[in-house]
């Protein structure tokens, strides 16, 4: 469901894709279960957009991959952690405006 | 920009019910649908008091149903948060961070969200075990305690919800009646896994230092002891505020910041109706919701054509 320049990450592609990634990369944290999430996804999918070529943007399924998400502490959902040089660098829990994860982001880039 | 017939702020029941009133008589609504889309019915899993629904709906999906009925018949949904409502002119300025649109009429059903205890390690501890949404987070806390505070039919709902994960929830009330319907006490009575902490109420949620719930400070209102209760989680449902911020000292609005509406759901201002839980702090069901809705529908109809 997710638009084309959203990554799908998972335990197993994690360390390569973020960790391991130069530029910055937000992840957003979801669940099928969690409504909330799915109200987001229309914004990650236009923040994918915006920041394209600048910014890696990504999706994790913490149902599908409890691993990831227990490694950095994500006990809310939906979460989005921006990495950047491979360090979490910032966060913004719950659902936000669009404004918001955009100043966020432009405060790392 | 042209005009519009009618533009609705909200998209929960309330909202998409006067969408669909209001596209069925051909007025061509917009919708705009606020940060929490869908409304508070996005954070429930089954509905099972939704008329016509036997076996129960769930909470999304029956908006997702709305919101597509809605569409079927005209009504323009547009995702957007608003920033500025001004009704003390004609027509009426309605302002999101993306647009500006102007109305003949409005309904306004925002809705109310979830309250807080507003303890500052609240703030800092929400997404790492301070939650206000059982559905989103309580697959977090397997096998662990946790504690919901809260005395109405939300939070017994909510801690019955909870010890599909949890190993023991504990409910913190700060009375020692709960507010809760007698069917969903006595569920959450008859769950073995619920403990109960009445008469207290939650001073302090530790640890702000390391970043995770570990515990919380409560106080028993009686008799004035202290105890700290290790939980790794803590959901709070203490009811709802009304989103009526934006339009403070414009409409007439009760103590509690709830719009006044009369004869029928009328504001103070003609041309301007609010539905749902914006302007009910009583009954706040999604059917009273929607039947307010479609009256607001129905009186900005009769509205427009004087």
């Amino acid at each position: 469901m997710a638009a084309d320049n959203v990554q799908t990450l998972t335990d197993g592609n994690f360390d390569e894709t973020v960790l391991k990634s130069g530029g910055p990369v937000l992840v957003d944290f979801w669940a099928e279960w969690c409504g909330p999430c799915k109200r987001l996804a229309p914004t990650i999918d236009a923040l994918a957009g915006d920041y394209a070529g600048r910014v890696t943007i990504g999706k994790l399924n913490v149902d599908e991959n409890p691993n990831t998400a227990f490694k950095f502490n994500v006990r809310g959902i939906p979460a989005l952690l921006l990495f950047k040089g491979g360090q979490l660098v910032d966060q913004v829990v719950g659902l936000q405006p669009k404004e918001n994860i955009k100043q966020v982001i432009d405060r790392h880039l | 920009m042209s005009t519009r017939h009618v533009v609705i702020v909200g998209s929960g029941p309330a909202g998409l019910t006067a969408a669909l009133y209001a596209a069925r008589a051909n007025l061509q609504p917009l919708v705009i649908e606020g940060l929490e889309a869908g409304g508070q019915l996005m954070l429930t899993t089954m509905v099972e008091n939704f008329p016509g629904y036997r076996d129960g709906v769930l909470g999304p999906d029956l908006m997702a149903e709305m919101r597509a009925q809605a569409g079927r018949f005209g009504a323009e949904i547009v995702q957007g948060n608003v920033t500025l409502v001004d009704t003390r002119v004609r027509p009426f300025v309605v302002r999101t961070s993306e647009a500006e649109y102007s109305a003949r009429a409005l309904i306004i059903a925002t809705g109310a969200s979830a309250r807080m205890l507003g303890l500052p390690s609240e703030r800092t501890l929400m997404g790492h075990g301070v939650s206000t949404c059982a559905t989103c987070d309580g697959y977090f806390f397997r096998g662990q305690e946790i504690a919901v505070v809260g005395g109405g039919d939300s939070a017994m709902e909510e801690a019955i919800f909870l010890t599909k994960f949890a190993s023991k929830v504990t409910v913190v009330h700060r009375r020692d009646a709960l507010r809760a319907s007698k069917i969903m006490q006595d569920k959450a009575r008859a769950n073995s896994n619920i403990a109960w902490l009445l008469d207290t109420e939650v001073e302090e949620i530790q640890d702000t230092g390391k970043g995770a719930v570990t515990a919380m400070v409560v106080r028993n209102s009686k008799t004035g002891a202290r105890a700290v209760v290790p939980v790794s989680g803590v959901f709070v449902a203490i009811g709802h505020t009304p989103n009526t911020s934006l339009l403070k000292g414009q409409l007439e609005m009760d103590a509690n910041g709830y719009i006044v509406t009369h004869d029928g759901v009328q504001t103070t201002v003609p041309g301007v109706f609010a539905c749902g839980d914006v302007q009910d702090h009583v009954y706040r069901q999604a059917i009273t919701a929607a039947g307010t809705g479609c009256m607001a529908a129905l009186d900005a109809e009769r509205y427009l054509e004087t």
